[in-house]
């Protein structure tokens, strides 16, 4: 037992310093001088203010906009801080919804939400990412299918033409990486920023 | 199963296999203590930490003073992650001001962390300060990860040497592991993660005002440098609470793959160390293909039960194409979701991409079983290969009691002393899970933690002390585990999955490096071909199924029976 001490404390101590601050400080130490846009989150900057980041979805509700997936984050309720409330695409807080398959919230949630969907758009059927959570509850896609479905609801507040933002999505649409990596995908908040540039209103 | 999906496992599989005999003789020479190519570098480091250590630290020891000395270190890394969580509040490097962690999620923390399980009761960017998470986590990520190789290295020179009483030095088993291997490729691969938008930097949050003028705070920290030893050591608690969903843990299906190689390659590397060691490199590719079987098969059907999607929600007008899409993230979609669930599972990891507990009963059943089996294909670092080893044991015991001959592996006599200790150790893991599951379903305590009712309630429960136990550190995680109970009696069963099973799998390591190899003759088993490998992973499944099919056929197997009925919980 006592001759385990000496060496207990030395390399304790001695790997904690090495693996503990001088690795991961001299990694920062690298990185923001070699590449700090990505160090520092990818924020996106619009007229010098922070308007989010390339990586982290955000909460779009307006009909004038694309809106991301359904988003599974809560925080404290501030009416009751024992309870939570909803709080969509928190980035402070990321969390699925982790409902079972068999879960009767999940099923009535997916339910009203396709109805609204389906009623919305004028369709049979929705895409699958359209009326489910996240695993993070910070996806920053959507899947191509889902993006063209809130086409006639932008067209009509924006008073655009259908097409134009269909070529829109279609310049935002992203394969997959080296062809066979992931899935196609649309970043909501790129796609956002560009409509915002085509039409400022 | 998807073209796509199929693609997908090709290409982490090339990525295993090329990196495989290159890391697994590099670390044969880490084992062996020769110089290695990163001598030049790291060479003064190591002896300067060894000097530190005292001239003890350079004897080779007996199992015991091995075992012993693994023990006293691991003790004193559970009590100083312990104080540096209890103390964050007043500890540096704490930008959001976090207080300091609630003594039961403490214990279950630095226990999660020593026994490289890496159990997340606690929320990264809700909890833990940057300093915690470096000093604190990312040490143990590392030191318990050295740890399990260090015995693998013990398990292996049983077999590669005779005669001896003396197995190595734990010190310098550890140091050179960790200077010579983990580092090294940590630094290499948090370079990558860097360069792919994972951030690493010091700031605590940024606030973005959104499109829309809302606040959106956006948490921040070192996260390149932990993640990489998190996937590498196959640790797997993640920087942020959604682990590798969060986007910026894994940004990309490009770093996806590249985490799913790196949870693997240490693990599959080791039975090429293993076949040089002992002078075979049969010998460790029979143990890999082993591995790859079983996890090959658990891919391919959890593959193809997520691509289906969910009968319920199709029912209700939703397209199934793109599969379960609920708890996975749009850039993953199902098959690398799945992918990474059966990678993270397989090794001891826990690490996720998407929230298992939202998979389709069959599906999140395979993670669940590949925890079960015993973390062995391929299993933790160094834990996937001693526990495979004990397998190997039982096998070649099985297979002489078939034939009547003294079971022999690899010329080393397996006699009653080493069988009693390796059933010792297997029992231990379904008495832990089994026992601890069936009282916390009378418990109402626990049973107000469940997320989910009905026959996902209880693998909510099954899969929490088998992922403790297995020392996975996955969970179906509606479980709202950072609870007096769940913290307490998670943690004991993650204690007893880590050094309950190790100590008796030290014994018969102590026991079979005193014997002589007996040379092979023509009644000699073969444990290198095929026959060889389909005992194993039969020993394996039978063993598996066995103990766990009482407690599947009533959480996912009914569950899954139930989809036709329309029923919901």
């Amino acid at each position: 037992m006592i001759e385990h001490l000496r060496p207990t404390f030395a390399l304790l101590g001695g790997l904690t310093v090495l693996t503990g601050l001088v690795y991961p400080l001299a990694l920062t130490g690298i990185a923001q001088v070699a590449l700090p846009g990505r160090a520092n989150g990818s924020l996106v900057e619009v007229d010098g203010r922070v308007v989010g980041s390339q990586l982290i979805g955000q909460a779009f509700t307006g009909a004038k906009w694309f809106h991301g997936r359904p988003s599974a984050t809560t925080a404290p309720d501030p009416k009751d801080p024992a309870a939570t409330a909803e709080a969509p695409y928190d980035a402070a807080r990321s969390a699925g919804s982790n409902l079972g398959p068999l879960s009767r919230r999940l099923v009535e949630r997916v339910r009203a939400d396709t109805e609204a969907l389906k009623a919305e758009a004028g369709v049979a059927t929705v895409p699958g990412d359209a009326v489910t959570t996240s695993a993070s509850g910070l996806d920053p896609h959507i899947s191509p299918a889902f993006a063209r479905l809130q086409v006639k609801r932008i067209a009509a507040a924006r008073g655009l033409a259908p097409e134009t933002l269909e070529a829109l999505i279609v310049a935002h649409t992203r394969g997959r990486d080296l062809g066979f990596l992931g899935e196609p995908r649309v970043n909501v908040l790129d796609l956002d920023l560009a409509l915002a540039r085509l039409d400022p209103s | 199963m998807t073209v796509f999906g199929w693609l997908q496992i090709l290409f982490v599989a090339a990525l295993v296999l090329a990196t495989m005999v290159p890391l697994g003789r590099h670390m044969a020479r880490v084992y062996a203590g020769e110089r290695t190519v990163l001598s030049p570098v790291v060479g003064p480091l190591e002896r300067a930490l060894l000097a530190l250590a005292g001239a003890g630290a350079r004897r080779s020891q007996t199992w015991l003073g091995y075992t012993t000395a693994m023990l006293v270190f691991n003790a004193a890394g559970f009590a100083l992650l312990y104080a540096l969580l209890r103390l964050q509040g007043v500890l540096p490097l704490n930008p959001r001001g976090f207080d300091g962690v609630e003594p039961f999620l403490a214990f279950n923390t630095a226990i999660s962390f020593v026994t490289n399980t890496n159990w997340q009761a606690y929320g990264g960017e809700t909890t833990l300060s940057h300093f915690t998470q470096m000093a604190g986590l990312t040490v143990q990520n590392f030191l318990s990860a050295a740890t399990g190789l260090a015995l693998a290295a013990v398990m292996i020179r049983a077999f590669a040497l005779s005669g001896t009483d003396r197995v190595g030095n734990f010190w310098v088993d550890l140091t050179r592991v960790t200077l010579h291997v983990l580092l090294p490729l940590s630094v290499g691969l948090a370079l990558v993660f860097v360069a792919c938008g994972l951030p690493q930097t010091l700031l605590g949050s940024v606030d973005a005002t959104t499109l829309e003028g809302a606040k959106q705070t956006i948490a921040l920290g070192p996260v390149g440098s932990q993640e990489a030893i998190k996937l590498l050591g196959t640790n797997g608690g993640g920087f942020f609470n959604a682990n590798a969903a969060h986007p910026f843990e894994n940004p990309t299906p490009i770093t996806d793959a590249v985490e799913i190689w790196a949870l693997l390659a240490i693990s599959f590397a080791l039975t090429h160390t293993f076949g040089r060691m002992v002078g075979d490199a049969r010998q460790g590719w029979a143990l890999a293909a082993v591995m790859a079987i079983v996890l090959g098969g658990c891919l391919l059907v959890a593959q193809g039960i997520e691509a289906g999607g969910n009968p319920l929600l199709t029912a209700l007008g939703v397209d199934p194409s793109l599969g379960n899409m609920e708890g996975k993230e749009v850039r993953f979609g199902s098959a690398a979701s799945a992918l990474y669930a059966v990678a993270t599972t397989g090794t001891s990891t826990g690490s996720v991409n998407s929230m298992h507990e939202s998979f389709m009963p069959l599906g999140g059943l395979m993670p669940l079983l590949l925890i079960k089996l015993g973390e062995v294909a391929p299993g933790g670092v160094g834990s996937g290969l001693f526990g495979m080893l004990v397998i190997a044991i039982l096998t070649v015991f099985i297979a002489g009691l078939m034939v009547g001959r003294t079971p022999e592996y690899l010329g080393k006599k397996i006699e009653a002393r080493e069988m009693k200790l390796a059933m010792l150790a297997q029992l231990i893991l379904p008495a832990t899970i089994l026992g601890f599951t069936a009282v916390a379903a009378m418990m109402p305590a626990a049973l107000a933690s469940l997320a989910n009712a009905g026959p996902h309630g209880l693998t909510e429960l099954l899969y929490a002390y088998a992922s403790a136990t297995g020392n996975n550190g996955s969970a179906f995680a509606g479980l709202a585990a950072d609870t007096p109970w769940f913290d307490v009696t998670l943690g004991i069963a993650m204690f007893l999955g880590r050094f309950g099973y190790v100590v008796p799998v030290m014994a018969i390591a102590g026991s079979l490096i005193g014997k002589t190899r007996a040379a092979a003759s023509v009644g000699t088993f073969p444990t290198h071909g095929p026959l060889f490998v389909g005992l194993v992973t039969a020993v394996i499944l039978i063993l598996g199924g066995l103990q766990f099919f009482p407690a599947f056929a009533l959480g996912p197997i009914v569950e899954h029976l139930l989809i036709p009925t329309g029923q919901t919980f």
